[in-house]
Parts: C-alpha cells; sequence; structure tokens
C-alpha cells in the first residue's frame, strides 16, 4: 500500500454554510503534504474531519487503510496529531502532560529525548501555561511525536516560532520524514512550505483551487514566487 | 489500566494543586463534626434519646464532601474539560475520552472516603463516637448516596453549554444543599414548616439514610429515601448517557 491517507470527495457543511466542498488528496507514505489556505478557508475543518473529530458529511477517508472512526484505536497508536489550539488543563506541568500522553500508547517515544531535541528539556518542570508562545508550540509538536507516530497532522506548524526555532523544527521535520514519517501540515508561511512539502493543495472558501507540487504551482501561475502564486490563487474567483 | 493510574496519579496531583476540594470537601467536614462536638459535647440528640447529637448528625456531615465532590467539583472538571477540548484530544488517541471522566469520578469518590475515614477517626478520638448501626450498611448507603449525587454532577458537568452555565447550575444546586439539607446546619434543630421545603433536595433524602444506619434505625423508615437516590441515579445517568456533549 503506497499511500499513508486517502481523502475522498469530502463535504462537510455548517447549518447553511459550506465549510469543505468536495476535497479529494492522496499522501504517499514517507511524504510531506500541505494543507494551504487563508484563515477560515477550510483548512481546520478538513483536518478535524479527516481525523474523524468532525462529522462528515459526504465522501470517504483512510489513514492507513484505517477507517478514523470505526478503527479509531488501533489508528490512534499510529497517528500523532497537534491541534491549533492548545488543549491542556490549566494547572499541568510539562512533564506530567508528556507522562499523561505517554501513558496512553503501547510503544511511545521518550518523551524527555524529544524534549531535548526540541530544546525545552530544562522546562520539564514549568506549568504548561507559563511556557512562551514558542516553548508551548514545540511542546505541542513533541506531543505529536509521542505516539511514535508512522503519520503526523501539524495544524499551524511554526505559528509563533522565532527564525532559529522555525529553522530547527523544520531540521527535525526534514530528519523524520527520511525515516520515512507521513507529515500532513497547514501553514501561513510560503518559504515554510517551500521547504518542507512535496505536495500541496491551496483551499478557497472550502474548495480545492490547486493541488500539485510547490514547482508545478509557481509554474500555472504568472509569478515565480510561491508567495505571489498563492495569493495569486487564494485571490482567484472560486470556480 | 497503566493509562489510568498515571492519569490517576496526574489528575489527583492537579486536583491537590487547586486546593478548593481539599479545603471543601477534607477541612470542612472535620471543622463542622468539631464544632458539633463542642457546641453539643455528647449529648444526648433529645431528652431519653439512646444516642448522642454528634451521632445523631455523623451521616450528614459524612456527606458534606460528597456533595461537594458531586455537585460541584465534577460538574466543573467535565465541563471545564471538554470546553479547553481536553476530551477531544483524546479522540485522537487510542484511549476513550471517558477513560478521563472515570478518573474524576475516581478522585472525587477518594476525596469522599478520606473524609468520611478522617471524620470517623476524629469523631472516635474526641467525641466518644459510635456506630450504632451495622458499618456494612452505613457503606453501602454511603455508596448509594455517593453513586446518587454524583450521577447528578455528571449529568450537569456533561450537558451544561460552557463551564459558565455548569458553575451556575453547580452553585445553585450545592449551596443550598449544603447548608439546608441538614449536611452542616443539622436537619433537627430547623422548623418544621422548612423540613417540608428541604424535603426537596435529594441530599437531605440521602441523609435520612445515612442517619437511620449510623444509629441503626429500621430500613422500613428509609424505604422512600432509598427509592428516590436510586430514581435519581437512573434518571441522572440516563440523561448524561445521552445528552453528554463530547465538545
Amino acid at each position: 500500500m503506497d499511500y499513508a491517507i486517502k481523502v475522498e470527495k469530502l463535504s462537510k457543511s455548517y447549518q447553511s454554510c459550506v465549510a469543505v466542498d468536495n476535497l479529494s488528496f492522496e499522501v504517499k507514505k514517507g511524504t510531506v503534504f500541505g494543507l494551504l489556505g487563508a484563515n477560515g478557508a477550510g483548512k481546520s475543518t478538513s483536518i478535524e474531519c479527516i481525523l474523524g473529530t468532525k462529522k462528515i458529511d459526504r465522501g470517504e477517508v483512510s489513514i492507513l487503510g484505517l477507517n478514523p472512526i470505526s478503527n479509531r484505536k488501533a489508528l490512534f497508536e499510529r497517528v500523532g496529531v497537534q491541534f491549533q489550539e492548545a488543549n491542556y488543563q490549566e494547572n499541568i506541568r510539562v512533564e506530567e502532560l508528556c507522562e499523561v500522553t505517554a501513558s496512553l500508547y503501547k510503544n511511545p517515544a521518550h518523551y524527555k529525548a524529544l524534549l531535548q531535541r526540541f530544546g525545552i528539556e530544562e522546562k520539564s518542570k514549568t506549568l504548561v501555561k507559563e511556557l512562551s508562545g514558542g516553548q508551548k508550540q514545540r511542546l505541542f509538536i513533541v506531543l505529536a511525536l509521542i505516539p511514535n507516530p508512522e503519520v503526523v497532522f501539524l495544524d499551524e506548524l511554526t505559528t509563533g516560532l522565532d527564525a532559529r526555532a522555525r529553522r530547527d523544527v523544520w531540521q527535525i521535520l526534514k530528519d523524520l520524514k527520511e525515516k520515512g514519517l507521513t507529515i500532513v501540515l497547514t501553514s501561513h508561511f510560503m518559504d515554510e512550505v517551500e521547504v518542507l512539502c512535496d505536495r500541496i493543495c491551496i483551499l478557497k472558501e472550502g474548495k480545492v483551487v490547486f493541488h500539485g507540487t510547490v514547482k508545478e504551482a509557481i509554474e500555472a501561475s504568472p509569478y515565480e514566487k510561491l508567495e505571489d502564486a498563492y495569493l495569486w490563487y487564494t485571490d482567484k474567483e472560486v470556480m | 489500566m497503566k493509562s489510568f493510574i498515571t492519569m490517576l496519579k496526574t489528575e489527583l496531583k492537579l486536583s491537590l494543586r487547586g486546593m478548593d476540594m481539599f479545603i471543601f470537601a477534607l477541612c470542612m467536614p472535620i471543622v463542622v463534626l468539631v464544632a458539633i462536638g463542642i457546641i453539643y459535647g455528647n449529648k444526648a440528640a433529645f431528652e431519653g434519646a439512646n444516642y448522642t447529637f454528634l451521632e445523631q448528625s455523623f451521616g450528614a456531615i459524612t456527606s458534606i464532601s460528597i456533595c461537594a465532590g458531586g455537585v460541584m467539583g465534577l460538574p466543573l472538571v467535565v465541563s471545564d474539560y471538554r470546553s479547553k477540548h481536553i476530551l477531544k484530544r483524546f479522540k485522537v488517541t487510542p484511549v476513550d475520552p471517558i477513560i478521563i471522566l472515570l478518573v474524576q469520578v475516581t478522585i472525587y469518590a477518594l476525596y469522599a472516603l478520606v473524609s468520611m475515614i478522617s471524620l470517623f477517626l476524629v469523631g472516635k478520638l474526641f467525641f466518644k463516637f459510635n456506630m450504632q448501626g451495622n458499618i456494612l450498611n452505613f457503606v453501602l448507603g454511603w455508596l448509594l448516596v455517593m453513586i446518587s449525587m454524583f450521577s447528578i454532577g455528571i449529568m450537569v458537568g456533561g450537558i451544561s453549554k460552557d463551564s459558565k452555565i455548569a458553575g451556575v447550575i453547580a452553585s445553585i444546586l450545592y449551596f443550598p444543599m449544603l447548608i439546608f439539607s441538614g449536611a452542616t446546619i443539622p436537619y433537627e434543630v430547623i422548623p418544621n414548616l422548612m423540613k417540608n421545603i428541604v424535603d426537596v433536595f435529594p441530599l437531605t433524602q440521602g441523609i435520612k439514610i445515612l442517619k437511620a444506619a449510623v444509629l441503626g434505625q429500621a430500613v422500613e423508615n428509609i424505604i422512600i429515601p432509598i427509592l428516590m437516590m436510586l430514581i435519581i441515579a437512573t434518571i441522572c445517568s440516563i440523561v448524561a448517557v445521552k445528552c453528554f456533549k463530547w465538545e
């Protein structure tokens, strides 16, 4: 089986508003897939539908050949997730959050090593709420990697990170990709997308306006830079 | 099981770090017990009674921590964990989010248990408290009251839209029950007219069971409270299961 993720004709509406319209894509194992679009374009809803935390109206999703709702337990032993907002208990410390997360899996990674790799090891005893924005973001990536996943979903990967930390995170993700990890990410930073993503999908108002490689995205636009091309795609009228 | 124990350990630490349950579920019952012990000493509950005032109140005092955990602690933590999307995060792990609810129930049951044991010890050591009834009956009654109160809490936490609403409902349930159901002010000293009113509180009925068990009174006298506890537990559990909102 070649594909880590298959999404076919996924649609999701809230009351009268269409959040995701007929989204289809596939992600090959060991590649990085970027889901792009402006705020409110449907990225997070798409990810939640794919993960099964939101019910889909139509369409089909499979991750590692499994259905995220009916095979939830088996699937999430092998999939790590970082959500956009932080979901942690009020007075929990970094170490405690990692320990509890690790206890949920059969073969978790060593969280201390991960904390060290992401440069927040000395914050183990700190309350999560007292971390800086960038430290929190790194912690949430650590949490997503604790299951030793084959696929990881990273929503708004490097938001809040400084330039140095972003480069470090990119390098870590590239290393993990080398080892076969499949990554699905959303991002607003086109430099990051260019460095990391093998394929991208640009959403606008829940519809796909581009799907392909970064190179193809630039070639099919009148511009030479991804950021300009991206803006061109997202400014175009939705057909 | 590994997840349950790790979570229990961590959530217990978090709960103690919060301090409020330590105060309301562990310290407050002892303060009430000591106050009643000092005020009434070892006086008989009324002239000719073969039990002391303290023995009469003991059951009620053990319900303080059940009430604090059940209708204050549980609804707040359940709605808080939902609005913080902690329950949602569990949905993308191999563990069922229900585990974290079980962990919370266990924590509040532990508070109630520790409180009950500490009251028993303080009563025995300082106020010559004597359990006249069968201890097993008392434990059964205590469990029934706990299940019933906790089911109210899970229901409130599970169906409230957000933690603010849960907090309001919890306060409306908690404070009147704590003060008027007999848990702090003894039921026996309040006027008869008021007794009729406070009889609608579930906890007032629960306390009748606990009192009868401590004093070794016949089960026939408390059939109605027992039935009420069972009905409340059943209805609230069904509503909680049917209407629980995970997010």
